[in-house]
């Protein structure tokens, strides 16, 4: 269960979609997609999750409801977002605007031994995401699709999801820091001024 | 602490004269611990709905200053109140005592990061409960979310509901901590299961 079909590379999404960010507020659900923002340049504005599994859309929607006039984008991966389906039905009820989610749906548990998700046998993330009445949800499958998708992610009205079906393969680790409060003090110092950290 | 051994600390945070203890209906104690919520700068609450927490959810809803978010499961609103705190406002999440259970592990976000977390929960299984499937989950939320690192606050007395909401938030708020407030079903009333 180590490959699957995708042509999808996770760090070649992640790095056209925080390419020329500008003011983006990121957050990174825990495993690969964390070290996947990472490896494309760490930042005082990317919050990564390290734990609490199904928690990164949540965190994304509190961000994107007290900062109205920001982009919050969250990046996770298919097995974290499976652990919260209902965020995407709470996120649809608030209705934020701001509010974008990238999917990188390898169809795996990349951090327990590449078993396959729910994905794999065919539960449709961005299917699901539309159900609850997200205004915009897409799976992207090839390269060419990926301009349109980041525009989408970074300008459609919210809240907006789009699955990247990416391959299974592994990238080299790149690991941000993990102490929670640093990651926190950071995030609020660049965000809100020294004050508040 | 047990408010309701040390009813002279809490009334004297209270600021004001000491008022008999009062059964739920006689004391508008939801209206005081939303004034407490409001004085304390929250202004982003999260809910799952409990009956005891009605007339509180009510009171958010119609307030244009909060922003206030129904939940499909508990542990949403710590990840909710999390990111609310990154954006620089300030929240408190609202539940019944069974759903202390669905928030364990993402408790963690709150303690390891040292997010501030204001959790008001309505008790079940608790006193005088009528349905048992009520009572293990009820019988394991003080312990547990003080296993859990939470500083919890049982509310035993209607009167002191509101005293306990503002030192919960000041703990959080000045102190980066996750602190409970646990009403108890001797203040909120059993339920009768009748008609």
């Amino acid at each position: 269960m180590t490959q699957n079909e995708n042509r999808l590379r996770r760090r070649e999404v992640v790095g056209r979609l925080l390419a020329d960010r500008g003011d983006l507020l990121v957050v990174s659900g825990l495993g690969s997609p964390t070290y996947d923002c990472a490896a494309a340049g760490d930042h005082p504005l990317n919050f990564y999750l390290w734990g609490a599994m199904g928690s990164a859309v949540t965190v994304g929607l509190g961000l994107a409801l007290a900062q109205p006039r920001r982009r919050v984008l969250v990046i996770t991966g298919d097995g974290e977002l499976l652990m919260g389906l209902g965020a995407l039905a709470t996120a649809s009820v608030m209705r934020p605007k701001n509010l974008a989610i990238a999917v990188l749906d390898n169809e795996r548990y990349g951090e327990t031994g590449m078993q396959a998700t729910h994905t794999a046998a065919g539960v449709d993330l961005a299917g699901v995401a539309a159900a609850t009445g997200f205004p915009a949800a897409t799976t992207v499958r090839e390269a060419p699709a990926l301009d349109e998708a980041a525009r989408t992610l970074r300008e459609a009205e919210g809240p907006v999801l789009v699955v990247f079906k990416v391959s299974a393969k592994r990238e080299p680790m790149v690991l941000p820091p993990r102490d929670g409060a640093l990651l926190k003090h950071r995030f609020r110092e660049a965000l809100l001024g020294s004050a508040a950290a | 602490m047990v408010y309701s051994e040390r009813p002279e600390t809490a009334r004297g945070a209270l600021g004001r004269e000491p008022q008999p203890p009062s059964a739920a209906g006689t004391l508008d104690w939801p209206l005081l611990v939303f004034e407490k919520l409001r004085e304390a700068e929250v202004r982003q609450v999260a809910y799952v709905p409990d009956s005891g927490h009605a007339r509180l959810i009510e009171l958010c809803h119609a307030d244009g200053d909060f922003t206030t978010t129904p939940l499909t499961t508990e542990e949403e609103g710590i990840g909710i109140l999390a990111g609310a705190w990154l954006g620089g406002r300030r929240g408190a999440l609202l539940m019944q005592s069974s759903g202390v259970g669905n928030c364990f592990n993402t408790l963690s976000l709150a303690t390891v990061c040292g997010f501030p977390l204001v959790m008001l929960v309505t008790m079940r299984g608790e006193w005088g409960e009528f349905n048992p499937w009520q009572v293990p989950m009820g019988q394991l939320v003080e312990s547990g979310l003080r296993l859990a690192g939470v500083v919890v606050y049982p509310v035993y007395d209607a009167a002191l509901a509101a005293p306990a909401v503002e030192a919960a938030a000041r703990i959080a708020f000045n102190g980066n901590r996750a602190a409970a407030v646990l009403l108890s079903q001797r203040m909120l009333g059993t339920k009768l299961f009748k008609d």
